[in-house]
């Protein structure tokens, strides 16, 4: 009897979780759909949009630039040595830089930009919703989502992929240093072997998962900065919602990116 | 009351779940008065004020502006202005900026200079100097705050206006400044407003009109020349502040 009861329990419970996760994916939807329709009707909002690609994009370039280029330096060393297993130390600059534009690049200057940024959007927008800073936009006629949420999403959506070109050079110029100091590459071999095996689609494929990425951090940073909850801890549980799930969103898309853009 | 109501309530009613915030809430305010509704925390009186807005929308009920119903939630909020419990001012803007706001968006928004000449002249209304224009909210006072808050309301001279709590937190001599701003603006553009408080000093300050919410309905709806006057138990223990009465002190 004792057993039933706890499998039953159990089973409304894996229900519960369920139907809650269905609800959540159906609000970000609803809210997406929301948001993306006012990115196509005026008015618009310039200024803020500038604002907030000055925020986004160019206060974002110290942490992303640090994160490739240690990246690509540790890049550099790994893949010395794994190839020195085999005899295949020459292919370090090639894969350091197809490994920095294809992935690296992209997920950890999301994985960054996630916590830099999709925090502060929380935080600002949850603060807002506290204070009834969002409810004054509304009487003094002007649309939050439209005011709040699009400048965000098309400032991310537009800077990720200038944030990862420039990180994509610094991490390869971090391989670089690593590779001529430490590897004894020459440097004019180690350039030749970057641009040759470097192609086109490995550098657009990188940009199109950046702008996916960033959509996506300030989505989930509106997201539950509008569904923040009261107080300090309401705003503080809504910063932790957005990092989290703007990371594992992140990396989901990047699989299914890379599945759609290299086809096994 | 004669004519149309300029806001008019109808058996309006809303729950968050099980709570059922309002009952049935039935209320009128003619043109060009005041109406102060009072009543214990909790009772639904800032959900009555954002059913109004369309911030929160009714589970059922009407509410008719101008004896229709509402259609146009922006053409409604064009002629509309409100000062918020907290201010609710913006911080990244400075203060000129949060009072000319609405005059800033749209199609005939003022430029620059003419938006900073309309706040600091909204400002020095309110009772505050032309250099608070270009501080931001965080460095003013809470009620310095409150005065900003009440000049970015009246900036488009609006029909209507609403008041959340006015003087909560403030002392009693610059609660006693707001509500004396307060009345005197609100004759001078002579709109309809209602307002939200637990002070009885505002209400005797600000109103024409009280109407009492309790347990979701209105309770008590007259002149504020019948508040002390009036026979209702609630409305008694309300405006002396008894903790003993129908109207239970744990909630």
């Amino acid at each position: 009897m004792q057993a039933i009861s706890f499998f039953t329990g159990a089973l409304a419970s894996i229900g519960r979780s369920t139907l809650g996760l269905l609800a959540s994916i159906g609000r970000v939807i609803i809210f997406t759909t929301l948001a993306v329709s006012h990115m196509l009707r005026a008015p618009f909002y310039p200024r803020e949009l500038a604002a907030q690609l000055l925020q986004i994009g160019y206060f974002s370039l110290p942490v992303v630039g640090l994160t490739t280029l240690f990246t690509g330096g540790a890049l550099a060393l790994q893949i010395y040595a794994g190839g020195a297993r085999f005899n295949a130390e020459s292919v370090v600059p090639s894969i350091v830089a197809i490994g920095m534009v294809r992935e690296l690049g992209p997920v950890l200057a999301g994985l960054m930009v996630a916590g830099r940024v999709g925090a502060s959007i929380a935080a600002e927008i949850g603060t807002m919703k506290v204070t009834e800073q969002i409810d004054a936009l509304t009487t003094l006629s002007t649309n939050p989502v439209k005011y709040l949420v699009v400048p965000r999403l098309l400032a991310a959506t537009i800077a990720m992929p200038l944030l990862v070109l420039i990180g994509n050079i610094i991490g390869i110029l971090g391989g670089f240093l690593v590779g001529i100091i430490r590897l004894d590459f020459n440097a004019a071999a180690y350039i030749t072997n970057t641009v040759d095996f470097l192609e086109t689609g490995d550098i657009t494929s990188g940009l199109i998962k950046a702008a996916v990425f960033g959509f996506i951090v300030a989505l989930m940073g509106s997201y539950s900065g509008f569904n923040s909850g009261r107080g300090a801890q309401g705003v503080g549980r809504a910063t932790t919602n957005a990092v989290v799930s703007a990371s594992v969103l992140i990396l989901a898309s990047n699989y299914l990116l890379t599945e759609l853009l290299f086809p096994a | 009351m004669s004519g149309v109501a300029k806001i008019a309530l109808k058996g309006v009613e809303k729950a968050f779940g099980i709570n059922h915030v309002l009952r049935g809430v039935d209320l009128a305010v003619s043109k060009g008065t005041s109406l102060v509704v009072i009543g214990g925390s909790g009772t639904g009186k800032s959900v009555l004020l954002k059913c109004i807005l369309g911030i929160v929308t009714p589970d059922r009920g009407e509410i008719l502006i101008d004896g229709k119903a509402m259609r146009n939630r922006d053409d409604f909020l064009s002629h509309f202005g409100m000062l918020f419990q907290g201010g609710a001012l913006f911080d990244s803007l400075p203060v000129w900026h949060n009072v000319a706001f609405r005059l800033r968006q749209g199609r005939g928004k003022l430029s620059k200079a003419d938006a900073q000449e309309l706040a600091i002249e909204k400002l020095r209304r309110v009772g505050l100097k032309p250099d608070v224009a270009f501080q931001f909210p965080a460095e003013l006072s809470g009620g310095m705050q409150k005065r900003v808050g009440l000049a970015r309301a009246i900036a488009s001279n609006p029909s209507v206006i609403f008041f959340d709590e006015p003087t909560t937190g403030l002392d009693p001599i610059m609660a006693g400044v707001i509500n004396e701003l307060i009345r005197e603006i609100v004759s001078e553009i002579g709109a309809t407003t209602i307002t939200i408080t637990h002070d009885m000093s505002s209400v005797r300050a600000i109103a024409d009109h009280v109407a009492m919410i309790h347990a979701g309905k209105v309770r008590w709806h007259g002149p504020v020349t019948e508040v002390d006057s009036a026979k209702d138990p609630y409305l008694d223990q309300f405006i002396n502040g008894r903790a003993e009465g129908p109207i239970e002190s744990v909630r």
